[in-house]
């Protein structure tokens, strides 16, 4: 059974904004991209327009593997939203940079697992309005 | 040379009524501070010439958390003034009383009223405590995914200290109780009921490992003080608080989810700085004031301080002697925002400067005459080491 990645009932939309509008698109044919150096091959997020290791302007981004680590996370409690059930948010840490990181949601993933930091976790995509937001669950979890 | 900040001392404390839901308007308690401030450093508000806030006008005034701008105090005290400062950007809350010791040291002014100032507790009161309330759109990358309060941020630093060095949920739980036990002697705390470990542990959870209890209390209030020059200690009625030295480095990256050390905060550089500017020693620490929006900043405070090395906090705090009144490092003696109540920063340093003076009462630590008052968590921070007396 496909895992449901629909865990919030109130999605915060991304503002509409020109240096970041193509990581919240990304998704739509299945990858996730961060902005990369042409020059260092440095990834960076979030996105900005001059590398922040060689500060060369020569940044696109690039699709990445989807596949990560979880560095750390939490189980919400809190209903900040009513009737939000608990959910797991987490840091992850790409396979492709040691310090390339993003705060995600974690689907798939009982809240009281005891293992997940360090569990190895693969992307996946909530489509709502035309935003792609990237969710990962753990490697191997079927399509 | 001298550490410029040496050349000023807080000459004046004053604070509003503090508490859940005043139903007062922001300005109408940051004028019974500042009023109260001024009277106590022995001034009146002629004497006052410059105003430095956190946040300042215009930065993040939803829900109470701003208090009025610096301008308008200066307006409604009709003050003319040398030096004028508020920003939310800095070395925390307490940056701005940096600011205003800079300004002093540079010349600029002489006596400075500081201020900061929250109606949270009335305003969240109306509103309702919702982060993201209405918001459907948001600029960074963590409310889109759920991570819409403070609370889950530094949830996720305490699950990784947990994670990384065993610190345990009891040995966090000690930062609330000490705080709850302090707060019972001080008469303006909001919770003042004894808290026991049982208490603690069966909390509502808010964001696993944190509960209730690891929160801070919103309430409304306003701290004042006075920043004055020291030439002026010789004829000021209440000569102490003098500043020893100021932490106001960032190092690393300036995030909730990008800094290096996800255990640690940016208290480190801060922490780092400060015992650079001073002979004075972590062990020549007789109270620690050390801010706690949660009780995870605390324990991240002391590390950073040095009191204990870094991944040791939960040891160092296990049992809470350490940390009580009558250990050897008594924390928040105030009861801290966790049980004085969500004073922002300023109340750590209000406290601080009452314990130098001898006037904390019930709640005085016998012989303070060192102690660090720390503000912000996260990727915010700023520190300062106060002296009950002046020295060059």
């Amino acid at each position: 059974m496909a895992i449901d990645l629909d865990i919030l009932t109130v999605r915060i939309a991304p503002q509409d904004d020109p240096e970041t509008n193509f990581f919240w698109a990304s998704g739509e044919d299945g990858k996730l991209r961060f902005k990369h150096c042409q020059d260092c091959g440095y990834y960076s997020h979030p996105p900005t327009p001059r590398c922040p290791k060689c500060l060369s302007a020569n940044m696109q981004p690039d699709p990445v593997s989807g596949k990560a680590t979880v560095l750390t996370y939490t189980v919400n409690i809190q209903q900040w939203v009513p009737g939000q059930a608990p959910y797991i948010i987490a840091i992850v840490t790409m396979e492709e940079q040691d310090d390339l990181r993003l705060t995600t949601l974690l689907a798939g993933v009982e809240l009281d697992d005891p293992n997940i930091i360090g569990m190895k976790v693969e992307v996946r995509f909530l489509a709502r309005d035309d935003v792609w937001y990237p969710t990962f669950v753990p490697e191997g979890s079927p399509a | 040379m001298k550490n410029p900040e040496r050349l000023s001392f807080i000459s004046g404390i004053g604070r509003s009524a503090s508490g859940r839901r005043l139903g007062r308007t922001a300005m109408d308690l940051t004028l019974d501070a500042a009023l109260e401030a001024i009277a106590d450093a022995g001034l009146t508000r002629d004497d006052i010439d410059g105003v430095a806030t956190y946040p300042g006008g215009d930065a993040i005034m939803s829900r109470g958390f701003g208090g009025p701008s610096a301008s308008a105090v200066q307006d409604a005290l009709r003050l003319d003034l040398n030096y004028l400062y508020g920003s939310g950007e800095g070395s925390a809350q307490l940056g701005s009383i940096i600011e205003a010791s800079s300004a002093i040291a540079a010349g600029l002014a002489k006596h400075v009223l500081v201020f900061r100032t929250v109606t949270e507790s009335t305003m969240q009161g109306m509103a309702g405590r919702n982060p993201g309330g209405g918001m459907t759109r948001a600029g960074g990358f963590l409310s889109q995914f759920g991570a819409v309060s403070a609370t889950n941020w530094f949830a996720q630093v305490a699950q990784l200290h947990m994670h990384k060095y065993g610190t345990t949920k009891e040995q966090l739980g000690q930062i609330s109780l000490t705080c709850r036990t302090n707060a019972g002697l001080n008469p303006r705390a909001v919770y003042r009921d004894p808290l026991t470990m049982d208490d603690y542990l069966n909390a509502r959870m808010i964001s696993t490992p944190l509960c209730l209890l690891d929160c801070d209390v919103p309430v409304d209030g306003s701290t004042a003080m006075v920043v004055s020059h020291v030439d002026y200690a010789k004829d000021a009625p209440k000569p102490s608080g003098f500043i020893n030295a100021v932490g106001t480095a960032q190092y690393g990256r300036p995030s909730w989810d990008q800094y290096a050390d996800m255990t640690s905060m940016m208290a480190q550089g801060v922490a780092k700085q400060m015992w650079s500017r001073t002979d004075l020693k972590p062990a020549d620490v007789d109270v620690a004031e050390l801010y706690d929006g949660f009780s995870i900043i605390t324990l991240a405070w002391i590390e950073a301080l040095g009191f204990c090395a870094q991944g040791e906090g939960g040891a160092f705090i296990e049992g809470g002697q350490r940390i009580a009144r009558t250990g050897e490092l008594p924390i928040n003696t105030h009861g801290g925002q966790l049980s004085e109540g969500r004073l922002h920063g300023y109340g750590h340093v209000y406290e601080a400067v009452a314990q130098l003076r001898g006037e904390a009462g019930e709640r005085q630590i016998p012989n303070a005459e060192v102690i660090v008052a720390a503000n912000g968590g996260g990727p915010i921070a700023g520190a300062m080491l106060l002296t009950k007396d002046y020295s060059s």
